[in-house]
């Protein structure tokens, strides 16, 4: 048995292999993580490089600068990369770095899993985007990719756009299936379920949603697949199948793949709220009851992003009802950052601006999915520019701004230099007032009628659409700040103290260890049984 | 030794990312192979094939690292119960995969084919096909030019015939394999190594059967009774969801094998053999997957 002992003790004291091919076999979790958040940082300037064209096309009415074709195009894979390439990617790298870190484990459950899991996702993006150079070009009838537009009428590109939905549900499920089995078997003794940090619980829920639903789309891709090519009628109302079916089963999955894009921001909002309010955070066992009621309630509300398409009243009501139920364990989240905010002594360092303007701008699009929850009114809504103001400010100030508050709350311990905190804010007010600029606009043209995914519009739509473009061509440059930053940090960073933040003091066990942490951080797991000095 | 401190954290490994190249390959090679499907000079399929090779020779290279690192002792009860939770939640995955299924099956006979028939909330839907009438196993298809239905259907026949219905000796083999498999497992938890190869090859016998059964019905339903993929919803979901079943029982299947080679070779003891034991909770899925799938799709 020494043997072994000895071996294993060999894998765990060597640092990170040189050259490149570490990246190739890497089996850590840090180098892993790093990995998702660098490929999740990329895919954003991809992913909002085609904002930016769609954004120019609309900044005139009339025929711009791309074709409708292309046009189409553009919004599919915009739609696309932020939601499986951007958003779910960089929580997945955060999930990497900071679980085992806040679970006191010595890595990920399953470290070679876990590497294939990140590989397989380029090679999918590669699969996506080398279909712009394919006959007939890219996918281009919306990332929601409706039955008939997605079957019949698709450019034949659309075999390569199945299979690589399929691989990305694949490098989801197995991500999941390794956070997961770290959270239940992993963590350091003494850490019970209800001691773990909010950003794990978070994650477990999330992960559990992810190997619920990403089957579940893989099996409407290939029902798409079987229609397309081998002459089956699931989504052909002439072979007696329904066009509707496609958006149930799409929908089934789509509606828990918001709350993944949502739950691990959560956390990390409560990680951020507590530590520059110096309290700890108000409510956590009710924090962890809302986001399992939010969870499991979203499996139940699907429908009610097809209210217009034809369902029965009981239907409509049943799906309204249930929609503006979430309403209530999202309103408990809310008040608990504020409670924990209040008589706190709170300082403002560019996370804790994200986060701040995470809950106000959160609650924004929360509130217009409430309005759109009624489904009488979403008669009036559905499909219309409300719908993309909505969404973008849950998933924009929400998802996007909680990961770059994550990034600057957790980088000094992940690369032992501080930000520049200076840029820091001013890449905060720049992306605050912009994102703003660019999506707050929506909501009034979509209340008066202007259509999603068209790339012309109506003359009086002409003024807001021009502040919206130019708050978007303000938003993209003010990103550019951020990978600054970033790279500023990494380069010529001033060193950072192992708690970091002042507020940081108790606050979970990855301020325990040094910045940055060590390539192994948990050797042997600390034993929480024993009162804890947090030094 | 103390599970805590010697977790097994492999140091570097090449294998995931030759699986990585080889999906890359067969997204690349199933892709082109489909949309090329019908051309002669078409080398698509080449790719495909290679990717397959490329695939199943890294599983083999990676599963014969993980049963060497096992007998070298180098993983902890902790890490086994890793597999457990990994494997189970696998199978969870795979369970909502077929859900979609059947979430796609009772839609359609539920709502979707009585509204085509004009009944019930939006059988405003009738005017599409006038004249069309619903009925399940839907024989004749709302455009019967265009998906010509079948002239038989697969439902269960009288009881007095039931033995000609072989949905019904398919049953019974799965069935009474996943008995088996179960007492192959407790045969070798009490080291009774030759009762423990008797009923592996047991249990594998009644799986080919099923499999050779299951394609003496595809031919049944191709060749006599026009049931065919393009036979409108009653083929399609009758395929898709007996097929999806049987590439799992097929995958089932070559676990199993390879379990019961291993076995043969003396692989196993009476505490550690996670890689029989996750086979035959796979095996238990396919066969509550079944016992659904008959009552769906062949009995009501």
């Amino acid at each position: 048995m020494s043997a072994v002992i000895e071996s294993h003790h060999d894998d765990h004291h060597h640092g990170p292999a040189k050259g490149f091919s570490r990246w190739l076999y890497t089996t850590n979790h840090k180098d892993i993580g790093s990995l998702y958040l660098w490929f999740s940082f990329i895919m954003l300037f991809v992913g909002g490089a085609m904002a930016m064209v769609i954004r120019a096309e609309l900044f005139e009415p009339g025929s711009q600068i791309v074709s409708p074709e292309f046009y189409n195009q553009m919004v599919t894979n915009h739609g696309l990369i932020m939601v499986f390439g951007v958003i779910m990617p960089a929580f997945v790298g955060l999930a990497n770095w900071m679980i085992p870190m806040q679970i006191g484990a010595p890595d990920m459950a399953l470290p070679r899993l876990n590497n294939l899991s990140f590989w397989i996702l380029p090679a999918a993006f590669g699969v996506l985007l080398s279909t712009f150079l394919m006959e007939g070009g890219a996918p281009n009838f919306g990332w929601t990719f409706y039955a008939p537009l997605s079957t019949e009428y698709a450019p034949p590109t659309v075999t390569f756009f199945i299979f690589s939905v399929h691989i990305m549900g694949a490098s989801s499920i197995m991500g999941s299936i390794n956070i997961i089995t770290t959270i239940l078997n992993m963590r350091a003794p003494g850490m019970t379920l209800m001691k773990m940090p909010l950003f794990v619980w978070s994650w477990l829920i999330t992960a559990y949603l992810l190997i619920a639903v990403m089957p579940v789309l893989a099996g409407a891709v290939t029902m798409m697949l079987m229609d397309i090519h081998f002459g089956t009628s699931f989504f052909n109302a002439a072979g007696g199948g329904d066009p509707v079916l496609f958006q149930h089963v799409f929908w089934f999955f789509g509606h828990p793949e918001v709350y993944i894009m949502i739950l691990p921001a959560f956390g990390i909002i409560s990680h951020i709220i507590e530590t520059f309010s110096r309290k700890p955070i108000f409510g956590y066992s009710s924090m962890v009851y809302a986001i399992a009621s939010i969870a499991l309630l979203s499996f139940v509300v699907w429908a009610h992003h097809m209210f217009t398409v034809g369902m029965p009243i009981a239907g409509e009501l049943f799906f309204m009802y249930s929609t503006m139920l979430i309403a209530i364990p999202t309103g408990v989240k809310v008040f608990n950052w504020l409670s924990t905010m209040f008589r706190g002594s709170l300082t403002f360092e560019t996370p804790m601006l994200f986060a701040i303007a995470f809950v106000a701008l959160f609650t924004i699009g929360g509130l217009s999915g409430l309005m759109l929850a009624i489904a009488p009114a979403d008669f009036q809504y559905h499909d219309t520019y409300f719908v993309v103001a909505h969404f973008h400010y849950v998933l924009v100030p929400g998802a996007l701004f909680s990961i770059v508050a994550a990034v600057y709350y957790w980088l000094p311990k992940w690369t032992g230099y501080m930000y520049d905190e200076v840029l820091g804010k001013t890449h905060f007010w720049l992306s605050f007032i912009s994102v703003n600029l660019t999506f707050f606009p929506m909501h009034f043209v979509g209340l008066a009628g202007m259509p999603r995914r068209i790339p012309d519009y109506a003359m009086q739509f002409a003024d807001y659409n021009m502040i919206v473009s130019v708050g978007a061509f303000l938003f993209g440059l003010s990103q550019l700040l951020f990978l600054f930053n970033v790279l500023k940090c990494v380069y010529y960073g001033k060193s950072a103290t192992a708690e970091v933040w002042e507020g940081a003091k108790g606050k979970g066990l990855e301020w325990t260890v040094d910045s940055p942490a060590p390539y192994h951080t948990f050797e042997t797991s600390p034993d929480l049984t024993k009162p804890q000095t947090n030094s | 030794m103390s599970s805590e401190s010697s977790y097994y954290v492999p140091a570097s490994s090449r294998l995931p990312i030759f699986m990585a190249l080889s999906l890359l390959l067969f997204v690349y090679g199933a892709g082109y192979t489909i949309n090329d499907l019908g051309k002669e000079d078409s080398y698509s399929h080449w790719i495909l094939i290679s990717s397959f090779l490329m695939m199943w020779g890294t599983m083999f290279f990676w599963f014969s690292e993980v049963i060497k690192e096992n007998d070298s002792g180098m993983y902890s009860d902790q890490l086994n119960t890793s597999f457990v939770h990994g494997m189970s939640w696998f199978i969870f995955s795979e369970v909502m995969f077929f859900f979609a299924f059947f979430l796609a099956l009772g839609y359609v006979r539920i709502f979707a084919v009585p509204w085509l028939g004009g009944e019930g909330e939006k059988g405003i839907t009738n005017i599409l096909w006038p004249g069309f009438e619903a009925s399940w196993p839907l024989m004749e298809t709302p455009d019967n030019e265009r998906f010509p239905g079948a002239h038989h259907n697969m439902s269960i026949p009288h009881i007095s015939k039931i033995h000609t219905w072989l949905p019904f000796w398919n049953t019974l083999c799965l069935v009474t394999s996943s008995g088996t498999i179960a007492l192959a497992e407790a045969a070798l938890k009490k080291d009774n190594r030759k009762a423990f190869k008797l009923w592996m090859v047991v249990t594998l016998t009644l799986g080919y059967i099923f499999v050779v059964l299951q394609s003496v019905e595809y031919y049944e339903a191709y060749a006599h009774m026009g049931l065919t993929l393009g036979a409108g919803i009653y083929g399609t979901t009758f395929f898709l969801m007996t097929g999806f079943h049987g590439f799992h029982v097929c995958l089932g299947a070559i676990i199993l094998t390879i379990m019961t080679i291993r076995g043969f070779r003396g692989a196993f003891s009476e505490h550690d053999h996670f890689g029989l034991a996750a086979g035959s909770w796979y095996w238990h899925f396919v066969d509550v997957v079944w016992i659904l799938l008959v009552l769906v799709v062949y009995v009501f």
